[in-house]
């Protein structure tokens, strides 16, 4: 399968991508591993006319601790984020999550700023990112303005950045041993949540029950009032409207909805 | 537009459509055609090469060519299985998927030996599970994996031991 053609422009800085964003406009767009965007370019579902190339800019890659943050830049890889001895130690949660995207040549080329960005609700990353009660950078040409994660999705693969803006960094809270639960329900190796569910510090976010990651509201309120986890899991489906799909119906995954915050209230991963 | 970078060791500079993806500028361009095109959606690995950018160690990470523009590979360098072989004398990781055939028909076996060349340059010592588990993004459909496996295990060892598979 070949994509419609594109221009393409290997941007030179962070600051000449979000140029060239302004001079192309909206039909431009912005590449890092390309691993959620090619394929799609490839099924003809999207049809940028350029592709400004930020995958090699130093700028955006790596990690580094500041004060109680874990600061990652938008184009560093999934295997990075997920053999990192520092994310290892300090949001464990966030390294289990980046191990559990598609396989490892895919980890070694997809970003997390670029899974975020795609904003699929049945990946893993924007679900560990809620569930973290992590943030964004986001670079526009007025600068940087941070953005909360529970703010970030705004749709179905629907973000909240403006077109002229550029995720430049990840933050998550550093919450070196504290308790965590990752659950991802697949038929299949290497595929997107059925349903997934990722808890920590009294926090549930949800993959694939609705547009965009959720959390678990009623849950965690119940978790908060004294429920135990069996209790507090049983509300996790409220307020929920999962699609429909060859591999689940609403109430299948409603049901393993439950099921895994249980699991995932119980530290299981 | 013009793209430049290393093929298993030789140095090209190549006019290519922006849209060409690096499985096809390989095949196509170069005429290297051991990476096969398979399901051409990133899932079944046959596609497999090495990457590796200007100042990284080691021989690259394993990558699916269907999913990389050309231009990506701009300024990087490429290895495929043709590569591998120096004068003429196996990889062990080929030599070992000889000697415990780790191949039936062999369509998948290009990429299935790029990605434990990269799986073992990551990690030399792999249980029999990280084995598996690193060659999740790779299938083969008529071995049912445990020579692939085997195979593999035979290369870390001969690798580590310095002795041929």
């Amino acid at each position: 399968m070949i994509p419609a053609p594109f221009d393409y422009v290997a941007a030179e800085s962070a600051t000449h991508a979000l140029d060239l964003l302004d001079s192309y406009g909206e039909d431009a767009k912005l590449l890092a591993g390309g691993h959620s965007l090619l394929p799609m370019m490839k099924l003809r579902l999207a049809a940028p006319s350029v592709l400004i190339d930020i995958g090699r800019l130093a700028e955006l890659t790596g990690i580094r601790a500041e004060g109680g943050e874990l600061v990652i830049g938008a184009a560093t890889p999934h295997a990075a984020v997920a053999t990192s001895d520092l994310i290892r130690a300090d949001a464990p949660l966030l390294a289990h999550s980046a191990s559990q995207v598609g396989d490892p040549q895919i980890r070694h080329r997809g970003t997390i700023g670029g899974s975020l960005a795609h904003a699929d609700p049945a990946a893993d990353l924007p679900m560990a990112l809620v569930a973290l009660g992590g943030s964004v950078d986001l670079l526009g040409q007025a600068g940087t303005r941070n953005v909360p994660a529970d703010d970030l999705f705004a749709g179905f693969f629907e973000t909240s950045l403006d077109p002229g803006e550029l995720i430049a960094a990840v933050r998550v809270p550093r919450s070196p041993g504290m308790a965590w639960g990752y659950q991802k329900f697949v038929r299949r190796a290497n595929d997107w949540a059925i349903v997934g569910v990722a808890a920590i510090d009294g926090r549930i976010a949800l993959a694939n029950m609705g547009p965009t990651p959720l959390r678990a509201r009623a849950a965690e309120q119940a978790l908060a009032g004294g429920a135990s986890p069996a209790e507090a899991a049983e509300l996790a489906a409220d307020g929920t409207e999962p699609g429909e799909d060859v591999h689940a119906d609403r109430d299948y995954r409603r049901h393993l909805a439950r099921v895994l915050t249980r699991r995932a209230l119980e530290h299981r991963a | 537009m013009q793209v430049e970078l290393t093929v298993n060791g030789q140095r090209r500079s190549d006019d290519v459509e922006p849209r060409l993806l690096l499985i096809h500028y390989l095949r196509e361009v170069c005429g290297l055609r051991a990476a096969n095109v398979g399901c051409d959606t990133t899932s079944c690995g046959a596609c497999t090469v090495l990457m590796k950018g200007p100042g990284e160690e080691g021989g690259g990470t394993s990558v699916k060519s269907c999913t990389v523009l050309a231009m990506q590979a701009n300024g990087q360098q490429v290895t495929t299985a043709e590569g591998l072989a120096a004068d003429g004398d196996l990889h062990p990781v080929q030599a070992a998927f000889r000697q415990e055939h780790g191949l039936q028909c062999g369509f998948c076996t290009p990429g299935m030996v790029m990605a434990a060349v990269g799986l073992l340059s990551e990690n030399p010592d792999p249980t029999e599970a990280e084995v598996r588990e690193g060659l999740e993004g790779n299938f083969c459909r008529c071995t049912g994996y445990h020579n692939i496996v085997r195979a593999v295990l035979a290369a870390a060892e001969a690798e580590r031991t310095g002795a041929s598979a």
